[in-house]
């Protein structure tokens, strides 16, 4: 490990940090251009620097250590520093490469936006702090680079902050994360109680002399601490990563220009908390109990989070609650031990989703920024790159035999199946219906946009409502009737190209070495004898070939050919068919169109509750009690008592004096003794 | 010149005497400008006279460092004892750049009794140097109480329609406190055979009787000043009545002095006292980091809401000193100077808009991010630091008072913590009223951006703010050898039967 390496590490974070600088305090002097020029360069340096490390890595050179000592107090010592080994290289390698491929692609979606420099500089800005999150080698740089991701995603979900409804978006998806950081911030805190440090190397070597250890948070019920320090870890991962219940803020989150929601909202940002979990896994595998939660709460996401894609008519938030299902297949992944399965899943799931949310976005732009799918129609003979591409995307998500989506997908499945942890049944079977419904949402809105009548053309119906979240007051335009799309620009396709790629092969290629190949080598830790989930699976892995003419006779395929059938039936064969069924389900389909109640509940109880809680306590403690009656009254009384001394004597001169006697009356008191 | 006199006293006199010049000297409001370039040379010389207790500060030693000795009043063996350590040298510098802060920050707003004005701030900034470096009981009684009396007259003269009452309300406060701790110092003096050396008094044994009773004389005068639940309520009357320089001095400074009275006196001096009432301290510490945090929700006028904020993050302070453990102090007080920065910045954000629009209330703005980006992007970044992000100095106190509560009580830190949250709320939702959305009114579509003078001034504390936020070592550094003495100093019981 030369001097060389280490700042090839250092320039990583930092080439995308000084173009997020220069785009953000110089913008108006560097111009459009500048701003994306310098941008871009700092991005791509981050990404070369990264495939040269990655190559390092794989020649097994690892590092971990510090760059600089940031604060000591007691026998605390906390430091930046970074730790380079198989998965953080492929993080790094993930985010860089999706990054630019965003900035790419921002040229072309924001070219009219008046908040250009500003968005590429937000975007760099959310580069750099999502890798230092990936690269840190200790809890407190983690936990800075997890606050610092959802700053820059406050930021740019409030992006067109004239919009109440992105201004309200963004301050629900800073308190929810909030919500799960209270829990990850309490779990790094038992950590130094009981490790006395925050460095991940000192704290997994010495975690199983702790595993047995218990605390008793309430006296008499000793839990053990390990389960206890789990579960608040990923209390912080169920926020970041939008896991039931804190997946709220997800969808919401569309409200922010299209590039994010592809960058942090999809393909990095939210996987922030499996990477955590994969990162953890020496903590994770000591506690069954921890892992039994996390693998319902990821099975609750999965299976239910889609239900809600089937009802969505905006077509980002379709995308969106397939990507919160997503994380949830990944959760499950985490939570049955296959940790390098959660991050093969991210890794294919970053390159799909990345696609279909920037393939959405073309077609945005195509539809002059209506997002409405039941206004769409048709469109692939007018877009056939991005109907190319985005159709890649679907096949992958849904779990193709042969495309990447399919290798990580169905490794969950069968990882699943093969765990014996409490809520595996439940599980197994959430993931197992995952399919049928991924596959129906996903070409529901497939259908809707690339084929049958080509509804753009008569007026824009429901346009204003629940679905189209318009965006055109930010780009000037103004559209009576929608004229035909037209394909986007090269900077916009380019992209969709460059991720379709990946989309493709990374499965065939990558499940190998990644998952049986010991590709992370001692990165992340499993406890084979208690969780025998991957050793299954790689007793019955022969090779990608095998795996996907197995996959042909499996029944996870054949529940997503019967969802991609339902959907062709609905909605080319028999489109009046869905809206009979809307109204037959009734109940039913006003629950999944509430989103189960919880943007309700949330907004009525919790911050509701606090606001009434708030203004009582104001009321009645600060004013009333404590001003009304202590304060006041005793001014009142003074006021009497200064009264009745008037009333003897005059003048203040003797009011002081008074004040005087009472004091030294009071001294003499207390000295004679 | 200035041979024998020492770096504390001219921190301390350099700006009274500027003070006192401008009294002279510059009464002509028609000759205001120079009445200014006065000020400001006097507060950048005040700044500039303290900058040595930094770059000659001794961080290996937990001795009073700086130190000046002479008789004052032999008759009462009263001295003119000043010195600093690790934990209140930082105060001195963090005062003495605050004046120049808020003398720029009064530049063009304040029109009338201009000498006035700046005089009463720099002769309160020699005054509050005087309270963190005093080591005679008297000499510190004297300028705690001095000190009260500009900001009487700032809120006095130069506040809003209700000072009268906010000044009151503040006076019937201060003078229970105030009287209590006479009390105590005249006690303490007799106690320790005549002498009025505070650090003589840390050394005095006491019985527990004479340590909960001093103890409880001293909280009231320290607890009205951080100031505590329940006796913060004059604290959001007195900052929404204050000028924008008094409420920024109020936040920055004169909150600090009470929550430094709890380490130099109460702490040290009866620390059996402490740890048995320990457990009030921490819960009134909690209550006040989650009452308040509730209340400053609900809070409609922008000043109120960061006064009651200051109440909750002054609330991490006492909690961190009364879990005694070195993350607990040394997060209290890195948490004092952060919120020193962040608070004084964000009044100084309400004062750039209550300077174009006079009104306060969050209500009458909407979309000023329109009409003043560059302003916006300011008070996002002072709105982060007050929410406790990480990379802002608001992280770093709040982080290590977790943490070290952590240790000594799960459920306290889990109180604690919420303030992640409920500190995010009402500063977002506060900054989301006022600053996003579409232009609310006439009003707000007329508002100029900063200017050159406003931008210096929030730019010089940005700085601060990310400094400090991104590498606080040198911070903490500084005050390792005083805080671990204090601790040292105070796991030894003082009692006498």
């Amino acid at each position: 490990m030369g001097m060389d390496m280490k700042t090839l590490y250092l320039i990583v974070p930092l080439a995308p940090l000084a173009g997020a600088i220069i785009a953000g305090l110089f913008g108006r002097t560097i111009g459009r251009a500048g701003a994306h020029t310098v941008t871009i360069a700092g991005v791509a340096t981050a990404f070369i620097a990264s495939i040269l490390i990655f190559q390092d890595v794989l020649a097994g050179n690892t590092f971990n250590g510090p760059v600089y000592t940031w604060l000591t107090s007691g026998d605390l010592r906390l430091e930046i520093g970074f730790l380079i080994d198989p998965l953080t290289a492929l993080m790094m390698l993930v985010v860089t490469f999706v990054s630019l491929c965003v900035h790419v692609y921002t040229i072309g979606y924001m070219a009219d936006d008046p908040g250009y420099q500003r968005f590429f500089s937000y975007i760099a800005l959310f580069t750099f702090a999502m890798l230092m999150l990936v690269m840190s080698n200790n809890f407190l740089q983690l936990f800075f680079g997890w606050e610092a991701v959802g700053l820059v995603s406050y930021l740019l979900i409030g992006f067109w902050y004239t919009r109440e409804s992105a201004i309200y978006a963004n301050l629900k998806a800073f308190l929810v994360n909030r919500v799960g950081d209270l829990g990850f911030l309490l779990g790094i805190g038992l950590i130094w109680v009981h490790f006395g440090t925050l460095d991940y190397a000192e704290v997994f070597q010495k975690a199983p002399q702790l595993a047995q250890q218990s605390i008793s948070l309430i006296q008499g019920h000793p839990w053990e601490l390990m389960t206890v320090v789990c579960i608040l870890l990923f209390i912080g991962a169920m926020g970041k990563s939008a896991q039931f219940p804190l997946h709220v803020w997800l969808p919401d989150s569309m409200e922010g220009p299209t590039p994010i929601s592809a960058l942090i909202h999809a393909a990095t940002m939210v996987t922030a908390g499996i990477f955590m979990v994969a990162r953890m896994s020496p903590l994770f595998e000591l506690s069954d109990t921890a892992l039994s939660f996390v693998l319902v709460i990821g099975a609750i996401t999965a299976l239910f989070m889609g239900f809600l894609g089937m009802v969505q008519n905006d077509i980002k938030r379709v995308v969106a609650y397939s990507t919160l299902s997503q994380l949830g297949y990944m959760t499950v992944a985490l939570g049955v031990s296959a940790y390098s399965v959660a991050i093969f899943h991210l890794m294919t799931h970053a390159f799909f989703k990345a696609l279909l949310f920037l393939a959405a976005g073309s077609v945005i732009i195509g539809m002059h920024h209506d997002q409405d799918i039941r206004n769409m129609g048709g469109l692939r003979k007018y877009m056939p790159i991005t109907w190319l591409t985005l159709l890649i995307g679907s096949l992958a998500l849904i779990g193709t035999p042969g495309l990447s989506g399919f290798f990580s997908k169905d490794s969950i499945i069968l990882a699943t199946y093969a765990a014996d942890l409490p809520g595996a049944g439940f599980a197994a079977f959430a993931v197992t219906a995952g399919v049928f419904v991924t596959a129906f949402y996903s070409f529901r809105m497939y259908f809707l946009v690339f084929h049958g009548p080509e509804r753009f053309r008569n007026a824009h119906v429901g346009h204003d409502q629940e679905g189209g979240k318009d965006d055109d007051a930010h780009h000037g335009r103004h559209h009576g009737g929608h004229s035909p799309p037209r394909e986007s620009p090269w900077v916009v396709t380019v992209p969709l190209i460059l991720l379709a790629i990946p989309s493709i092969y990374a499965g065939w290629a990558y499940i190998e070495p990644m998952l049986f190949g010991g590709f992370f080598g001692a990165a992340i830790f499993v406890n084979h004898a208690a969780h025998p989930a991957m050793q299954h699976l790689a007793e019955h892995f022969h090779g990608a070939g095998a795996m996907v003419l197995h996959g042909l006779v499996s029944l996870p395929f054949w529940l997503a050919v019967a969802g991609v059938a339902t959907a062709w039936y609905l909605y080319l064969v028999r489109r009046d068919l869905p809206e009979k069924i809307r109204r037959k389900a009734g109940i039913l389909y006003t629950i999944l169109e509430r989103k189960y109640g919880f943007d309700a509940f949330n907004d009525w109880f919790f911050a509701g509750g606090a606001r009434l809680l708030g203004g009582r306590l104001w009321r009645w403690g600060d004013v009333f009690a404590i001003d009304g009656v202590l304060v006041n009254g005793t001014a009142r009384a003074v006021g009497r008592l200064a009264a009745v001394v008037r009333s003897l004597q005059t003048g203040y001169i003797y009011h002081y004096a008074f004040a005087m006697i009472i004091g030294v009356a009071l001294l003499v008191t207390w000295f004679v003794d | 010149m200035l041979e024998g006199i020492g770096i504390l006293s001219l921190t301390i006199w350099v700006p009274i005497v500027a003070g006192v010049l401008l009294l002279v000297l510059g009464s002509d409001d028609r000759r205001a400008d120079g009445t200014r370039a006065l000020a400001l040379i006097g507060a950048l010389l005040g700044f500039a006279v303290a900058i040595p207790l930094w770059t000659g500060f001794d961080k290996t030693t937990s001795a009073m460092q700086f130190v000046e000795r002479t008789a004052w009043i032999p008759a009462f063996n009263i001295h003119y004892h000043l010195g600093v350590d690790g934990i209140s040298m930082p105060f001195v510098l963090l005062n003495s750049f605050t004046t120049v802060l808020v003398v720029l920050a009064g530049w063009v707003v304040i029109r009338e009794k201009v000498a006035q004005y700046m005089a009463a701030f720099l002769i309160q900034s020699g005054l509050l140097n005087g309270v963190f470096a005093a080591l005679d009981g008297v000499l510190f009684y004297v300028f705690f109480e001095a000190m009260l009396i500009p900001l009487y007259l700032i809120i006095g003269v130069w506040g809003g329609p209700n000072r009268v009452y906010a000044a009151i309300k503040f006076f019937l406060y201060t003078l229970l406190g105030s009287l209590l701790m006479l009390v105590a110092v005249l006690y303490l003096y007799f106690e320790s055979g005549g002498s009025f050396d505070i650090l003589a008094w840390h050394r005095l044994p006491l019985s527990m009787a004479a340590q909960v009773l001093l103890f409880v004389a001293f909280f009231f005068a320290f607890a009205v000043k951080v100031p505590m639940w329940p006796v913060h309520t004059w604290l959001p009357d007195a900052h929404t009545e204050a000028p924008t320089g008094g409420s920024v001095v109020l936040a920055a400074i004169t909150l600090k002095v009470g929550a430094y009275g709890f380490v130099r006196f109460v702490l040290p001096i009866v620390p059996d006292a402490a740890h048995e009432l320990a457990w009030l301290m921490v819960t009134l510490s909690l209550v006040a980091i989650v009452y308040i945090g509730l209340v400053a929700l609900v809070q409609s006028d922008m000043k109120r809401l960061i006064a009651y904020s200051s109440i909750a993050h002054m609330g991490f302070v006492t909690l961190g000193f009364f879990i005694f453990n070195p993350l607990g102090i040394e997060g209290g007080l890195v948490q004092m100077v952060s919120h020193g920065f962040v608070s004084g910045a964000l009044f100084l954000c309400v004062g750039v808009l209550y300077d174009r629009l006079h009104s306060r209330q969050i209500a009458d703005y909407g979309g000023v991010v329109n009409t003043m980006p560059k302003f916006a992007a300011f008070m996002m970044l002072f709105a982060m630091a007050n929410a406790g992000l990480p990379g802002t100095s608001g992280f770093i106190g709040e982080f290590m008072v977790i943490l070290g509560t952590v240790e000594v009580n799960f459920w306290w830190a889990l109180a604690a913590g919420l303030t992640l949250i409920f500190g995010a709320a009402y500063t977002l939702w506060m900054y989301k009223r006022v600053i996003f959305g579409p232009v609310a009114n006439p009003q707000v579509a007329a508002l100029k951006d900063i200017d050159g003078r406003e931008f210096l001034i929030l730019a010089l504390l940005a700085v601060c703010v990310l400094a400090l936020g991104v590498y606080p070592l040198p911070l903490t550094e500084v005050m390792h050898a005083s805080v671990n003495h204090l601790l040292e100093h105070v796991s030894h019981s003082k009692l006498v039967y």
